[in-house]
């Protein structure tokens, strides 16, 4: 009670300084009043009195700051002092505090930007409900791109009765390509991507959905309505977020499709499954119609309670083989194995190592940053160490010389800080915003409450880090030293030099590390951009064009398809810029499709024996239209049903089929249907850019193959971004049908494919430049303050005879020697640093001659620069003035 | 809730200004400092001075209170009174300090016999 009081009383006094004071003051010339008139009473003369009266009372100041501290909050007081001070202090060296501030913005800005990413794909839980019970199941070592890492219905089935880790398994259809759906009665034709996923999808999420409900069991029976549930952005892009259009119907694909409700904003399906894309809406799968697929599930399961990975893995190794690809093939099982994994492990793991890499390097930054400020800082000491001798000399303490320091570091990386917040906060903004890089949860990305904890923990500690050293050497400085020292080269100012050395030294030697690992994954990526992809993504656009389903023995409409085919393609053809053209059902690095290969004609092979190969389903001109590299010959438009079966195969096909001889001529078995190879194209990276591209086949479109879809690549010889309208416009003159859809230049699908890649790339080159940057500016700073420092040194010297060229050369040398030192603790750090990035590295050894060279020359270079300015100051030095002023 | 530790000085002199004005009723600053000086002879040199943070201490504790007055020959000054709750804590540190002298006077003294 008593303490809580006191304290209230305290804050009041605190704030009524003025009356207290006041009051104080006539409380104590009352007193010596008092005391005077005593005295006098007691016989002395007035003067005697009151001499008396103040020898008894004692320090009138001191009394007054004793009260003062009794009654108020003296820490306060204090800090305040200190902080007018300080604003007082900053704003008379305003370059030092802006420079000072915009580093720290940018070293603090950074840390906060890329400490939000690392939170948002690393840290935080996923956005389901007990995240970390939900697991993915797919085999350990992924043979054959996705169709190795999905299952087929009998199998999902026959999982769910007899496993014992998992309280409900899910998946949903892993080959639905975008923009498969049209969705019309809104407007012109509209492509839409709806993602077929098992009924009890959202249940085992634990997502509920934010208006309407979820899919009841019976929604995915065969036979039962169409039912959707959309996304949060499709909802408020598409129906203005109207909560009356839960429970209405949409027309997609001509199906009347009700709406049973909107899933809720923090569900984005692409950020955590697949990324970079996005899905408007979701549909039950009705299991039976994909139950003939082969493998189309991509499976996940919630654990039961107190089930562990490690029992769900070992399970799983007996279990899988029991599961049937297809329950009418009794040999079909044994093909199955899994290692399940937890769901957040399978989004972020593949980018840990990467987001860590970056994470190292944006600390990096901040140390250099700190050591950097600590160098200013110094330099200030060193001309401020009167200031504080004077103070020390009055009285203050060193704890009170050293707050105060550290209050002036303290409101430098506030200031920072808040500076940084700012940039951090556009940054992200920004990269949220990014569709085009295929990050994982990158759209989630934003600065909350953990970061602005982290942005507290990295201001407050970097504010110490930087402030104390200097603080520390100031405080202690010898007091009679200190104000003596006011010439050069006496022993205090040469001991700053000293430690302000070594600061340079290490703050070049962190440049290094980051300079060799931005060099590395630099020259990783470029690369990565050479990389043969087996067709030429300059000037080529694909379009996704409206499209026909044709089903089963329908020749009438399949020829009508043919016909709209051969006519699209010779109307394209003939617009002026355009070289050529062709229909693909899929584009390269966009989704994953894989059957079962061709097999030899006569040869007979054991289960399983027959390889997996990618296929595209293509009319005639789209292998030239991508730019790929052909022997033989491409498909005619007489390859229909009325001529021959066909088939072109990629070259790994090739050597699997008949390992050093000619496929072409030969016939070859597609499941049962017999064809002839009339081609070989080169490998095309199919699924990724820095993998080695699997088995590929081309089917010709006009024949019935089952096409899933249909793009127009489009060859031209002028940027195709010039031909976009006129190509939509003769594609809608054709069929009014024509949805609205994208020109996509191939190029963005290869940029979209390596965005990862290049967004660490970026980064970590931008923090090197900046910790470059940062390097630069200590080495100046080191120096030029050397040279102002030496200036009668100087002048003597060169009045003695010393030239200008040594006079320069002298303060080069002394700047190369601090960034060569620094340069090899660098070179040395780097080999141990290098090595930990080694994973991340492609075509690029950790060793890479190229990048150490040069950065050698680069740090050499800019080092050789910052010393030059000083240098040039040196040398003009006048003598005479120099020898006169002091 | 024990008051903030008090260095032995300071802690003395609260209680000397509270015993002060437990026995001798309102006083002012400089009432207190001389009837401390007189009772205590030469043995407390005290600088007048520092009792004034000893006052607002217990003021702002609520041990005593404060109030503007005019004094025998009609000067304004400031006189000081014990609150119900000083008095409590009087009691209890009176109580404390008798028995922490007492204690001390008897260690002194079996160190006296030692020294025989």
């Amino acid at each position: 009670m008593g303490a809580i009081r006191e304290a209230l009383k305290r804050v009041q006094s605190f704030f009524r300084k003025q009356q207290r004071d006041s009051d104080l003051d006539a409380e104590l010339q009352s007193h010596i009043d008092l005391a005077i008139e005593e005295n006098i009473s007691h016989g002395m003369p007035p003067d005697e009195a009151r001499r008396r009266a103040l020898i008894h009372f004692g320090g009138v100041q001191q009394a007054m700051e004793q009260q003062r501290h009794a009654r108020g909050l003296p820490w306060l007081d204090i800090l305040l002092q200190d902080l007018r001070y300080t604003l007082r202090t900053l704003n008379r060296n305003r370059v030092f505090t802006i420079v000072s501030i915009l580093i720290l913005a940018l070293g603090i800005g950074a840390n906060i930007a890329v400490f939000s990413v690392v939170n948002t794909l690393l840290l935080r839980p996923l956005p389901f409900r007990d995240p970390q019970r939900l697991v993915v199941i797919a085999p350990e070592i992924n043979r054959g791109g996705l169709s190795g890492a999905t299952y087929s219905v009998d199998a999902y089935d026959d999982l769910l009765a007899l496993n014992r880790s998992y309280t409900d398994v899910t998946g949903y259809y892993a080959f639905s390509a975008a923009d498969n759906f049209k969705l019309t009665g809104h407007d012109e034709p509209k492509p839409v991507t709806g993602l077929a996923v098992a009924g009890n999808f959202f249940h085992v999420l634990g997502v509920d959905p934010a208006a309407g409900r979820d899919f009841t069991a019976d929604e995915s029976i065969k036979g039962s309505r169409a039912v959707a549930l959309l996304s949060y952005p499709f909802w408020q892009r598409q129906f203005g977020s109207d909560r009356s259009i839960v429970g209405t119907a949409v027309t997609l694909d001509g199906v009347p499709t009700t709406i049973v409700g909107v899933l809720p904003p923090t569900f984005d399906f692409g950020a955590v499954f697949s990324p970079g894309t996005k899905v408007d809406f979701f549909y039950p799968q009705v299991m039976d119609d994909i139950r003939e697929q082969g493998n189309t599930l991509a499976l996940f399961a919630r654990l039961k309670p107190g089930v562990t990975i490690a029992q769900t893995q070992t399970e799983a190794i007996d279990l899988f083989p029991k599961l049937y690809w297809g329950k009418k093939y009794p040999n079909s099982n044994h093909n199955y194995t899994a290692h399940p994994i937890e769901l957040k492990e399978y989004v972020s793991g593949k980018v840990r190592r990467s987001l860590i890499v970056l994470w190292c390097a944006v600390g990096l930054i901040l140390l250099i940053v700190c050591v950097n400020l600590s160098n200013l800082l110094l330099a200030r000491a060193a001309a401020r160490s009167k200031e504080f001798a004077l103070r020390g000399a009055l009285g203050a303490g060193r704890g009170r010389l050293v707050r105060q320091l550290l209050t002036e570091s303290l409101v430098l990386s506030t200031v920072g800080a808040a500076l940084g917040l700012a940039l951090a906060y556009a940054l992200v903004s920004y990269l949220a915003h990014q569709g085009s890089i295929a990050l994982p949860l990158l759209s989630s990305v934003r600065i909350d409450g953990q970061a602005l904890a982290w942005t507290l923990l990295i201001t407050v500690s970097s504010a110490i880090l930087f402030g104390l050293l200097p603080g520390l050497k100031m405080s202690a400085a010898n007091l009679q030293e200190a104000l003596k020292d006011s010439g050069p080269g006496m022993s205090d100012s040469r001991k700053h030099e000293r430690l302000r050395s070594v600061l340079v030294i290490s703050e070049v030697a962190l440049a290094c590390v980051l300079i060799v690992g931005a060099g590395l994954l630099l020259r990783s990526f470029l690369h990565v951009l050479d990389i043969d992809l087996g067709f030429q993504p300059s000037t080529a656009a694909a379009i996704s064009i409206d499209f026909d389903y044709v089903d089963g023995d329908h020749n009438a409409k399949l020829e009508k398809r043919n016909a709209n085919f051969q006519e699209i393609v010779r109307r394209i053809n003939a617009i002026p810029g355009v070289q050529t053209s062709g229909i693909t059902d899929n584009l390269p690095l966009e989704r994953n499709r894989g059957w079962q290969g061709p097999a030899l004609k006569g040869k007979t092979y054991l289960p399983g024996e027959i390889k997996g190969a990618f296929v595209y389903i293509v009319s005639p001109g789209y292998i030239p239209a991508m730019g790929m590299r052909l022997r033989g010959r491409d498909f005619t438009w007489q390859d229909d049903m009325k001529g021959d079966s066909t088939v072109i195969l990629n070259q790994a096909t090739a050597n699997d089929l008949l390992p050093g001889e000619d496929p072409i001529g030969r016939t070859v078995l597609i499941g049962n249907i017999e064809a002839r190879v009339i081609g070989v194209v080169a490998d095309v990276h199919e699924s990724n850019v820095e993998g080695t591209p699997g088995g590929q086949m081309y089917l010709p479109i006009i024949r019935k193959w089952g096409p899933e879809g249909a793009d127009l690549v489009v060859r031209t010889t002028v940027p195709p971004d010039q031909l976009a309208s006129s190509v939509l416009h003769t594609l809608r003159d054709l069929n009014p049908n024509q949805p609205a859809t994208e020109f996509r230049p191939l190029q963005q699908i290869v940029d979209h494919a390596v965005s990862p890649r290049r967004f660490f790339v970026i980064l970590v080159s931008a923090f090197a430049l900046l910790g470059l940057f940062l390097a630069a500016l200590g080495i100046y700073g080191v120096i030029s303050y050397s040279v102002t420092q030496r200036t009668q040194e100087i002048g003597i010297r060169m009045a003695l005879g010393a030239t200008l060229a040594r006079v320069q050369f002298d303060v080069i040398r002394s700047t190369l020697q601090l960034a060569l030192i620094g340069i090899a603790i660098g070179t040395v750090a780097s080999f141990g640093a290098s090595r930990l990035i080694a994973s991340l590295l492609f075509g690029t050894t950790p060793t890479d001659p190229i990048t150490f060279l040069g950065m050698v020359l680069v740090l050499g270079t800019i080092a050789l620069l910052a010393g030059y300015i000083p240098a040039r100051r040196a040398s003009r030095i006048n003598p005479m003035v120099a020898l006169r002023n002091n | 809730m024990p008051p903030s530790k008090l260095d032995l000085l300071q802690g003395t002199l609260d209680l000397m200004v509270l015993q002060t004005l437990a026995t001798m009723g309102a006083l002012h600053g400089y009432g207190i400092a001389r009837r401390i000086e007189e009772v205590s002879g030469d043995e407390v040199l005290l600088n007048q001075g520092t009792i004034y943070a000893s006052l607002v201490r217990l003021q702002q504790r609520g041990w005593i209170s404060a109030e503007w007055g005019t004094s025998d020959n009609n000067r304004k000054a400031k006189y000081y009174a014990i609150t119900r709750e000083g008095r409590k804590q009087w009691a209890k540190d009176t109580a404390y300090w008798n028995r922490l002298s007492t204690v001390m006077g008897r260690v002194l003294a079996m160190a006296a016999e030692g020294d025989l």
